[in-house]
């Protein structure tokens, strides 16, 4: 049987020539938390299972800059590595693989143009494509007010959740929950699933977002935002159907290692691997 | 495809000297140990493979160790039902099926390695672990011998076979922490065999 995988994610951008990791709460005020490949390979020794790369900086003039950071990245980590920001094509897709990435994320381009889930997962296989979605709640007093979404029922009342790009800084309209069952029949290997109602905020993952997605797809969901505590790691483990849980804050300030992470989920039950 | 740079990255991380050959000519396999990685597809593995069977086959003969990684593994046996039109390299006798589970394929993650050739070189040293698995198919050896480790996914798969000096891991060794590359270091440290 598989593991739940922990995975530490990296928002990396070029503010100064080496790269920087840097931390937003809820897509917003931005603080800076590493060089990013020292903290991949600190994260990869002390047992990450898998490290997320993610270049906010979407400026496409300096993209051969990150892919040598990627690289340099790559070099030091031995366990998946994931890159996500600014892949609009299949070529952008080849230079992150061959910088040294096991798979690419992808989200704004997929949205504006969902055949690209389908070229990426043929071409490099669907192990390789895994599909980023951003969700932001949208709360209707009754069901019938959103007729053509899925609304669901929270403690705070009914609500449907809309898909974000640009790193949370336009809304489509597109349902987050329709679209990750529809980037499963194109291919997608995984979905990474960020609230962004939760990003940054420390107060634990929707459990109601990433519950009602996973439960509706076959594929792995990646449960991400909202990290504080160990409690909201195996909340998410044990109340939805999430295989992976992603976080940055408890780990880029020191809050929790993967190690104690990990030692905490075995003792509560929680398949993990530990080396 | 795509893992081929992780896997430069693992041996030069253990101090190898790599060499990612692109023309068969330029194989010296006197002097060498040959790794055919691969993710994808069946029918474009082989394809991409093809410039280089008679030399893997050279390479078979002459005793040099041959690791074969997922797909590079897979090419291993007569055929795949992943791409009918296609034929495998035949090494080993056999085929790459479907993995039938009620499980969620592909199957992708971190599963046990429950070693059966605790004898089988590449495994030297290492007690069962996790390591990292990402593929829909599986090979079913004719010859139940060869399987050098297996995983539990809702039924058996096939992890590693081991027929001479010809490796297969269906799992990433370079993508599987310590475990990973230890069974790479030990594979560096196999020597041509020359009673073959």
């Amino acid at each position: 049987m598989l593991c739940k995988r922990i995975i530490p994610c990296l928002d990396c951008d070029l503010a100064v020539p080496e790269g920087r990791v840097v931390k937003g709460v809820e897509f917003k005020q931005i603080r800076y938390a590493g060089i990013p490949w020292q903290l991949a390979k600190k994260y990869y020794e002390d047992g990450a299972d898998e490290i997320v790369f993610l270049d906010i900086t979407a400026s496409h003039e300096r993209r051969e800059t990150m892919i040598h950071i990627i690289e340099k990245t790559a070099e030091n980590v031995f366990v998946p590595l994931t890159v996500g920001g600014g892949i609009r094509t299949v070529e952008d897709a080849k230079k992150v693989f061959n910088a040294g990435a096991d798979k690419v994320s992808i989200n704004t381009a997929a949205i504006q143009n969902p055949n690209l889930v389908n070229e990426i997962s043929k071409y490099f296989g669907s192990q390789a494509c895994v599909v980023a979605i951003d969700a932001k709640r949208r709360y209707v007093k009754s069901p019938d007010e959103a007729e053509d979404k899925i609304v669901v029922k929270t403690s705070e009342g009914y609500c449907w959740f809309e898909c974000s790009i640009y790193g949370g800084r336009k809304f489509t309209g597109v349902d987050a929950i329709k679209w990750a069952m529809e980037v499963e029949e194109r291919g997608a290997g995984e979905i990474l699933l960020t609230s962004m109602d939760r990003d940054g905020t420390v107060e634990g993952y929707d459990l109601i977002l990433t519950g009602e997605v996973s439960r509706r797809v076959n594929i792995p969901v990646i449960a991400s935002g909202g990290c504080g505590t160990l409690k909201h790691i195996y909340e998410v483990f044990t109340k939805t159907q999430a295989t992976a849980a992603l976080a940055a804050s408890i780990f880029h300030y020191g809050t929790y290692s993967i190690k104690e992470v990990k030692e905490y989920l075995a003792g509560r039950g929680v398949r993990v691997r530990l080396e | 495809m795509g893992n081929i740079r992780s896997v430069y990255n693992a041996f030069k991380y253990l101090k190898a000297e790599v060499d990612v050959v692109e023309n068969p000519q330029k194989l010296e396999l006197e002097k060498s140990l040959l790794v055919i990685p691969g993710v994808g597809a069946f029918e474009d593995g082989i394809k991409n493979l093809q410039p280089f069977i008679p030399k893997i086959f050279e390479a078979i003969d002459l005793g040099v160790p041959v690791l074969g990684i997922c797909i590079g593994f897979q090419m291993f046996f007569e055929e795949s039902e992943e791409s009918k039109n296609v034929k495998g390299l035949g090494l080993i006798k056999g085929k790459v099926v479907k993995i039938k589970t009620k499980l969620k394929l592909p199957h992708i993650g971190w599963n046990r390695l429950e070693i059966v050739k605790p004898n089988c070189p590449i495994f030297r040293g290492i007690e069962d672990g996790y390591v990292y698995f990402a593929h829909s198919y599986h090979a079913i050896p004719e010859d139940k011998n060869v399987i050098a480790a297996k995983t539990e996914y809702g039924c058996n798969v096939t992890a590693a076979v081991w027929k001479d000096n010809l490796y297969g891991v269906q799992f990433h060794p370079e993508k599987s922490g310590r475990i990973g590359l230890k069974i790479l270091k030990n594979f560096l440290g196999l020597e041509v065999n020359h009673a073959l």
